[in-house]
């Protein structure tokens, strides 16, 4: 049990290094999108499933129910995640914001 | 999580700044729930992180729903000239 939290702690983390990475070195506004709505969301279901799995580890009552509560966070994350990265996407479409384009001549 | 504050303080336009905040609310809830295990009392921190989750979302849609009216972003002259 405790290898599978550590492995699933681990890919988490690659998950969230990769977003925030991602977030600085897109080059424009849209792609950086990619990476923080993806890479987050992701890192943070993972994470959170090593966190429902360690603390379901006594098996009582009390604790079946805080991972319950913590499933019902990813499913919650899950949803509105993306929703927000869209409304995102919809406000600079709506701003004027040109997508980058690659120019030649650098 | 230095890293999407540093977007959030260079980002050339606001919409990058609403990409670091999002990126800082979603790391914020899985601190959340570390600092719970910490003290040993993880199901009062589960209910801070829900409740910091739901925040978050509806903070992310009220300011892309606030600034998308805003039209002096980059002037039509093809001039990358970012105004905010």
């Amino acid at each position: 049990m405790m290898v599978t939290i550590m492995i699933l702690l681990i890919f988490g983390l690659i998950f969230f290094a990769g977003g925030a990475i991602g977030i600085i070195r897109f080059p424009d506004f849209y792609s950086r999108l990619h990476p923080a709505g993806k890479l987050d969301t992701g890192g943070l279901v993972i994470t959170m499933s090593a966190f429902a799995l360690y603390t379901i580890q006594p098996f009582d009552l009390e604790a079946i129910i805080t991972s319950i509560k913590i499933i019902l966070i990813v499913v919650f994350v899950f949803i509105t995640s993306p929703t927000a990265i869209h409304s995102i996407v919809d406000a600079g479409i709506r701003a004027g914001l040109e997508p980058w384009e690659k120019q030649e001549d650098k | 999580m230095l890293l999407p504050t540093y977007r959030c303080l260079i980002g050339p336009t606001v919409f990058d700044r609403l990409v670091g905040v999002n990126a800082i609310g979603s790391k914020t809830i899985v601190m959340l729930i570390l600092i719970g295990l910490i003290y040993k009392r993880v199901d009062m921190f589960v209910d801070i992180a829900l409740a910091y989750a739901m925040l978050n979302f509806i903070a992310v849609l009220a300011a892309s729903r606030y600034f998308q009216k805003q039209k002096g972003l980059y002037d039509k002259t093809g001039k990358r000239t970012p105004l905010i």
